[in-house]
């Protein structure tokens, strides 16, 4: 009898123990409000031909956070700060993209240039802006926040001149895929996308020695140069995937909308980017990370959007909404409060064997 | 002068995880006395100086203050403060942008209807100042006087507050001949006022300039306490360094040398430098030698090292690897031709806390072939298994983080970590240093083992006994300047001692 409760306390604490114990948590804790507020919130039913429901709305929508919260992890892992400035690249990316599609035109009813052209200029774009950020953070040694902020105020300006301030309308079913279905298929082809290149990091990560050499950079950059680790090109090699990242994601973001809108395109989303990291028990003091864990962060806050858009919360108050719940699950996984959760257990356990020794 | 004890500290411990600080360690100081508390690094001068000022809490001893029966504990500099116990550190600890006036009173200002009487504040200031022969504005900003003047001012409030103890921390460090001359004339008179100064230096002169005693420091343990005028300068060096450990004297006994000496050297440094930290010096090894290099604290010991590793980059001379010329820009470059470096400081520039005992031994290697060559998960364990096994690190396993190792156990992944490259030319700089006497032993043996297979080791530490135990060669460091080289016969205590105190010899 004893032996049975001991082993399942060992197994509940390696479990309660492990780094995406919290984050999973969370994310069920929001999945579970869900289910007793809409019972119907886990059917899935095919209209039309293609999977609906709200399960399948929130894996679609939060593709492109996803993506980004990819990118911010490995940025966030080596240089010890964030990359505000991928919700601005979002917006540059998808106005490069429409416009060599569009030819220049406000709007166009079938390609002007080859698509696999414009999606190529898009990312080489979103790279050259990672490369900038790059070079300010890992050459310069400029505060992340601080470099990234010129884009992130830039980076919208940027785009407006592409598409020379006009909303620009690519109206080709072609272009409407990476946000919409290929074919006749029912699942969304962002979801696709988002699993594509979460298998395709995970694979550089660790086919390559680069997810060592990232936390290695960010938990000591001296120690790490000094055992012959380049820190400089690594942080540098982080930005340029973050911004490649941030390209990927503003072509599925402006593929939604077909057009380039400048202006709405990833709007605020680099803060929800960051959120994802930090959900995800991820230090945004950079060292050792969990792109497992930013990915269920990700989903959280996806979560979380559609759960509220769903008890009729509206679009100006959503943010008031999440961010009470942010501040609760940000509380919950803190470091002090969980010192102050296992020194009461201690008492706990203090005051039980003192009473069972008397 | 004096007999009256302002200031008994009494077997005094202090343990940091893995490391004993200090372990009974008596202090006394008495009424106006300049008292210098030395030790090289590590000694525990500083852990002594922030137990007794609060920053740190002690764990064992008592501290009592003007011969007071009952002892005092403190929890901060604030409590110190107010128990008469003011310190003055390196880096000056004021606001620079205040004025001279405010600094001196701020915290207590003078006030009048509740609100600062600037006018009395100034003029207090002013008495102040003057009393103690301090040449300077009171209405000034603090930031335009000299560092010297600064710390002068530190001081001056520390006097007005009443201190029976005044803590001078390295205060001349960033000083000149001239500002050391006027602080020191500063010191004197607050010494004649009654004032008990502890005064923590790396400097011998200035020990003897103005110290009426010395309490000597070494690995956290009290080497003794000396008149100055009774103990002289080489004696006071051997003190610092350590002359014991006996028991491990027989380690090199039966080591045969075998040095070719008529062959290439494994890396040859002709006229090499870094600006500011290390003039231009000629260094040659062959295989299977160890050398050793000495010198007080900052006098170039690591900064030579870092320039041939390529830490810091070299900005004259040559470097030939086994007779070829070679450009070293970076760490890397230096390990592609062969060199290992475990550095200084272990806790910042060589362990990566929060990696695994597997991932912190395989990092060199893994660098060395480059991020599209990852080693494979089995014989990354197998390296860790085989160097945790080799050095009998203890660890719970090879994936517990390495920053709840000890620091013995840190220091053994550290160069497992370097063995695993297989280098040819290995440098320790302070490999011992912090680590219980058992590990201290065993990296001796360790160093010479790998000798006798042909790897050219340097070898740096603070304890000149280890060095002679374990290096054929020595050359020695003062200010930034490779000074001398000895070896064979010249290899004694005394030699060494003399070389390093330079100039004056023994008496």
């Amino acid at each position: 009898m004893k032996e049975t409760e001991k082993k399942n306390n060992t197994i509940w604490k390696r479990l309660t123990r492990h780094r995406l114990f919290l984050p999973i948590v969370c994310l069920l804790v929001v999945l579970l409000i869900n289910v007793i507020k809409t019972p119907d919130f886990f059917s899935i039913s095919i209209n039309n031909g293609v999977l609906y429901g709200y399960l399948i709305d929130i894996i679609n929508r939060a593709s492109e956070l996803v993506i980004l919260a990819v990118g911010m992890t490995l940025v966030t892992a080596a240089s010890g700060g964030q990359d505000i400035s991928v919700g601005a690249v979002m917006a540059v990316s998808g106005a490069v993209c429409c416009q060599i599609l569009s030819g220049g035109q406000v709007s166009t009813n079938q390609f002007q240039n080859p698509l696999i052209l414009a999606v190529l200029a898009a990312l080489i774009a979103s790279v050259l802006c990672g490369a900038f950020n790059g070079i300010l953070v890992a050459n310069l040694h400029i505060q992340p926040m601080v470099a990234t902020l010129i884009l992130f105020t830039a980076g919208r300006g940027i785009a407006q001149l592409v598409t020379k301030g006009q909303i620009t309308y690519v109206r080709v079913d072609a272009y409407k895929v990476f946000g919409g279905y290929i074919g006749s298929c029912p699942i969304p082809t962002p979801i696709f996308i988002a699993i594509f290149i979460v298998i395709l990091m995970t694979l550089a990560l660790k086919k390559t020695a680069l997810g060592l050499y990232i936390e290695s950079v960010g938990i000591n950059g001296t120690a790490s140069r000094l055992v012959g680790l380049n820190s400089t090109m690594i942080k540098f090699l982080t930005y340029i995937i973050c911004g490649l990242l941030s390209g990927a994601a503003g072509i599925v973001a402006s593929s939604r909308i077909y057009s380039a809108d400048a202006n709405n395109i990833g709007l605020n989303m680099e803060m929800d980017a960051i959120l994802a990291v930090a959900l995800g028990g991820n230090v945004l003091g950079g060292g050792k990370f969990s792109l497992a864990g930013s990915i269920i962060g990700a989903y959280t806050i996806q979560a979380l959007t559609t759960t509220l858009y769903a008890m009729n919360v509206s679009s100006d108050q959503l943010p008031v909404y999440k961010a009470v719940v942010v501040v609760i699950i940000v509380v919950l996984q803190s470091p002090v409060f969980q010192k102050y959760v296992k020194s009461r257990k201690v008492k706990k356990e203090a005051i039980r064997m003192l009473e069972e020794g008397k | 002068m004096g007999q009256e004890i302002v200031l008994s500290m009494k077997k005094i411990g202090k343990i940091f995880p893995g490391v004993k600080a200090l372990e009974n360690v008596d202090f006394t100081l008495r009424k106006g006395e300049i008292h210098a508390l030395m030790g090289e690094n590590g000694a525990g001068k500083s852990t002594l100086i922030k137990v007794l000022t609060g920053v740190y809490d002690m764990d064992e001893g008592e501290i009592k203050l003007d011969g007071n029966a009952k002892p005092i504990v403190n929890h901060s500099p604030q409590e110190a403060q107010k128990n008469g116990i003011s310190t003055v550190y390196q880096e000056v600890n004021l606001c620079p942008n205040l004025t001279v006036a405010e600094n001196l009173f701020i915290g207590r200002e003078p006030q009048k209807y509740g609100l600062i009487d600037w006018k009395t504040m100034n003029r207090k200031s002013e008495e102040l100042l003057k009393s103690l022969d301090i040449e300077v504005d009171p209405s000034i900003l603090l930031q335009k006087c000299s560092i010297a003047i600064q710390q002068m001012i530190a001081i001056a409030r520390a006097v007005d507050m009443k201190s029976h103890v005044l803590i001078l921390d390295e205060p001349t460090s960033s000083l000149d001949d001239g500002e050391v001359e006027k602080l020191f004339t500063l010191m004197k008179k607050i010494r004649a006022e009654g004032t008990g100064i502890i005064f923590v230096t790396h400097f011998l002169e200035q020990v003897y300039a103005v110290c009426d005693r010395i309490t000597v420091l070494r690995n956290g343990q009290l080497v003794g306490e000396y008149e100055v005028k009774s103990l002289p300068r080489v004696m006071l060096v051997a003190k610092m360094m350590g002359k014991d450990f006996d028991d491990m004297a027989d380690i090199k006994s039966d080591h045969q040398e075998k040095v070719d000496r008529k062959s290439v050297p494994v890396v040859e440094a002709k006229d090499l430098a870094h600006t500011g930290t290390i003039k231009p010096f000629h260094f040659d090894i062959r295989k299977g030698e160890v050398i050793g290099l000495t010198g007080l604290l900052g006098s170039g010991r690591s900064e030579l090292v870092r320039t041939i590793y390529g830490a810091d980059k070299p900005d004259q001379g040559k470097l030939k690897i086994n007779g070829r010329e070679v450009k070293i820009n970076m760490p890397l470059d230096a390990m592609k031709q062969g060199m290992a470096y475990l550095p200084e400081d272990r806790k910042t520039e060589g362990i990566l806390t929060d990696l695994s005992v597997r991932e912190n031994i395989i990092i060199a290697l893994q660098a060395k072939r480059g991020m599209l060559h990852p080693m494979r998960r089995k014989e990354m364990e197998e390296a860790a298994d085989r160097y945790m096994d080799l050095l009998q690190i203890k660890a719970a396993s090879r994936e517990t983080p390495i920053k709840s190792l000890s620091g013995g156990n840190q220091q053994k992944v550290i160069i497992g970590r370097w063995l695993l490259t297989n280098p040819e030319f290995l440098i320790l700089d302070e490999p011992t240093r912090g680590i219980d006497i058992g590990t201290k032993t065993e990296i001796q043996k360790l160093v010479l083992n790998l000798a006798d297979e042909g790897m050219a080791i340097v070898f740096i530490s603070s304890e000149v006994e280890e060095m002679l135990r374990t290096c054929s060669r020595m050359a020695v460091l003062r200010d930034g300047q490779k000074v001398g080289e000895l070896s064979g016969n010249e290899l004694t205590q005394e030699t060494i001692m003399m070389t390093i105190a330079g100039g004056e010899s023994s008496k």
